[in-house]
């Protein structure tokens, strides 16, 4: 199967390409860009005038829900809302029923996601049994069955020396080291930040401090065991200052931060708007700026959805008893071109965050066009505005702090493994 | 943002909260329970203003006195009154709370008096009933306790008619307080120039200063020529632990006694929400002294409940 893709803006991150460009696909990978390889023809033609044409985006921190809890959310609708988004590749997350902590399991995930023949799935292993924090999991063989890194989601280990074994017998084997930081004793049954809002609804807190600290405990263990360690989810101006430091001193750390907390702040929840009960919570404008310019800057070297798709029930509820969590894999895209059209920073700026920087950091071969790789690519519109609607929502969950607004960029064709899987 | 206790006409639909309540408002209430003190103490305790409506007491939360007093207050209006005391019915059965709120709707309730003991349920009901039901919040979590906060406000006004000119001190656990948040919203909209929170920083939110309070530590400081000395109760389950010692170091340095009422203005009038905790939070000599007006927050609490409901239904007609 040969695929034109004509008269489109190629914008290629890792190779500094953003140019009018045609891209040639054929048999799965890309066979050339710009001039067509001796002897292309097309079997179909995608005319891409006026649209992006970009590798397929990573998302880092994607909840499937499958399996135990198919209410939420399945794969097969995951993968649609993936695909809809842009997003070829993603590594999801090991918090399911049961918990990714077993060879067995991920095997099973990998073949199912396979089947499914949409976005390329990766899953982060369980860094420790049922994420309880005792007893670390067999990494090398979830390794071989899959895994491309450990976390524990939003567990937080408390007994640091566990902590501290489980990233040394990372280290030992290289294996990246996935952490979300929050104390736990701080942020105990917290559901808002600790500042004004939350003292105006009396809600209960989760201060800086939960994430501060935690990250202190975690670089300082990464500095003494060598391990590699990504932070997932940063959420505070402190905790970025933190971040920044330990990078300045040569340490091997990346991290992340959530679309959803590059644009909203605490003021948000409004009248106790379930929608933005987050993990972690949504803090003040200064902590909002703070993660901006740190993903300009590279302190924060990507961004990711942080997919979390919870059944409606779970939402209908009071604040701080609904269920964390929005729904993301669609809205990766348009939320961080706002943030790129906010800050004026460059398209091929803005992708790099969404493509190539998330892939480096799982260690996976995609988010790139170069020639002979994979042929995911993601085409889209950047102009044509779209309402977050559940009826405009593939993902079973509907939840999102942006529903009712109208975002710039809207996915028109998405090719995984030089297949059209999405189109629109 | 709109304000979901307000119609598009912006009448009171809802009783949520104090926060963002118009000053007219405020004082419509206020002004209403003035005209309803006199009815109790006719022989015949009832007007006529809410018959054939039915008042629907739903209590997620254990409560005897604020649920006494809203009966009586609809009872008081000719209203038919349920009580459903939901945490130990349907709750533990799994039923949510939009089932059992929608069950009510279906047997034509026509006000909601609620309390949960999570903060915004209130908000959440009256977002989800139907367009001709009125939600009174008798108290959610830590959020807000309006009709106390009311109550309080109007005893103040009766006792110290100028507003403007006053010195109020709320002291004790600020930060699991619903009721210490509805007084401050409601003292600050109606103009009272100095409202203080006196309390040890494990019982005050972050960024209390921000609802527009003036914040003490020390109480002999904090109690210096005030009005008004409004205790909050302290629960049992917080006196032992991490944010207090124990009872007898709060009342050291946070009850009220004699002594530190006399650093107040002479005339200082003395309120509690009730229940008290004698010797933990207050003295009994002070909580039975002539500057304590509890007794008549409790009466006054009837008044201002029967204005809340009477204006609801007034603006639904």
């Amino acid at each position: 199967m040969n695929i034109h893709i004509k008269q489109g803006r190629l914008v290629d991150p890792k190779h500094n390409i953003d140019a009018i460009q045609d891209v040639f696909v054929s048999e799965g990978k890309i066979a050339g860009t710009g001039h067509a390889p001796d002897g292309f023809v097309a079997d179909q033609v995608i005319d891409a005038t006026g649209l992006v044409v970009c590798p397929g985006l990573v998302d880092v921190a994607v909840r499937l829900r499958e399996p135990g809890n198919e209410y939420k959310a399945s794969l097969k609708s995951e993968l649609r809302a993936a695909v809809a988004g842009g997003v070829t590749s993603l590594a999801c997350q090991p918090d399911t029923d049961p918990v990714l902590d077993e060879s067995g399991l991920v095997e099973m995930l990998k073949h199912r996601t396979k089947q499914q023949q949409l976005s390329n799935v990766y899953p982060l292993g369980a860094l420790t049994l049922q994420l309880a924090g005792k007893q670390i999991t067999e990494m090398n063989e979830l390794t071989d069955a899959g895994c491309v890194g450990f976390t524990q989601s939003d567990n937080s280990i408390t007994d640091t020396q566990v902590l501290w074994r489980a990233m040394q017998y990372a280290a030992t084997f290289g294996f990246t080291v996935w952490l979300r930081p929050q104390e736990p004793y701080l942020a105990r049954d917290g559901v808002a930040h600790d500042g004004e809002v939350a003292t105006r609804l009396g809600l209960k807190t989760i201060p800086v401090a939960a994430e501060t600290l935690a990250l202190a405990t975690i670089l300082h263990i990464a500095s003494e065991t060598g391990a590699k360690v990504h932070i997932c989810r940063l959420s505070s101006a402190e905790g970025v200052a933190m971040v920044k430091e330990a990078k300045q001193k040569g340490l091997e750390v990346t991290c992340d931060v959530s679309a959803n907390h590059l644009h909203l702040t605490e003021h948000d929840i409004g009248f106790f708007d379930t929608n933005c009960h987050l993990r972690p919570p949504l803090r003040t404008q200064r902590d909002r700026d703070a993660l901006r310019q740190a993903l300009l800057n590279g302190t924060i070297d990507l961004v990711c959805s942080n997919h979390s798709p919870v059944d409606e029930d779970a939402k209908l509820m009071p604040f701080g008893e609904a269920e964390a969590g929005a729904t993301g894999l669609e809205l990766l895209l348009p939320l961080t071109l706002k943030w790129a059209n906010e800050l004026n920073i460059p398209l091929l700026d803005a992708l790099t965050r969404i493509t190539i920087a998330p892939a480096t950091t799982l260690g996976i071969a995609q988010g790139h066009l170069g020639l002979n790789a994979s042929a995911d690519i993601c085409i889209f519109d950047p102009q044509q505005y779209w309402k977050i609607e559940p009826a405009n929502l593939l993902s079973q969950g509907k939840n999102t702090p942006f529903s009712g607004m109208e975002l710039a960029g809207k996915v028109r064709y998405t090719l995984v493994n030089g297949q059209v899987v999405y189109s629109s | 943002m709109h304000n979901p206790q307000l119609t598009k006409e912006g009448k009171l639909q809802h009783l949520l909260t104090t926060e963002g309540l118009p000053r007219a408002i405020l004082n419509q209430i206020l002004d209403t329970a003035e005209s309803f003190v006199g009815v109790a103490e006719r022989e015949v305790k009832k007007v006529p203003l809410l018959r054939g409506k039915t008042v629907c007491n739903i209590f997620f939360e254990n409560s005897t006195r604020t649920r006494t007093t809203f009966e009586i207050a609809a009872k008081r209006l000719s209203a038919d009154v349920i009580t459903l005391n939901v945490s130990t019915s349907s709750q533990s059965k799994g039923e949510t709370i939009l089932d059992t709120v929608n069950n009510l709707t279906a047997m034509h309730a026509d006000m909601f008096v609620v309390r949960h003991a999570e903060s915004g349920a209130a908000h959440f009901i009256a977002r989800h009933v139907a367009p001709h039901i009125h939600v009174i919040n008798a108290g959610d979590g830590r959020h807000a306790h309006p009709t106390q906060g009311l109550l309080d406000v109007f005893t103040i006004r009766r006792y110290k008619p100028d507003m403007h000119n006053l010195r109020v001190a709320i002291i004790g656990d600020v930060l699991h307080s619903r009721v210490a948040r509805s007084e401050i919203h409601a003292l600050t909209t109606l103009g009272v120039p100095e409202v203080r929170v006196i309390a040890p920083k494990t019982l005050l939110p972050q960024h209390v200063e921000k609802l527009g309070v003036q914040v003490y530590h020390d109480m002999n400081e904090g109690l210096k020529d005030v009005d008004v000395v409004m205790m909050l109760r302290l629960q049992n389950e917080r006196m032992n632990g991490a944010l207090l010692p124990s009872a007898q170091e709060y009342f050291k340095c946070y009850g009220l006694t004699p002594e530190k009422l006399a650093l107040a203005k002479p005339d200082a009038i003395v309120m509690h929400p009730g229940p008290m905790n004698r010797g933990v939070e207050i003295d009994s000599v002070v909580a039975d002294g002539g500057q304590s007006v509890i007794l008549p927050q409790v009466t006054y609490g009837i008044a201002v409940r029967m204005a809340v409901m009477s204006i609801l239904a007034g603006n639904s007609e």
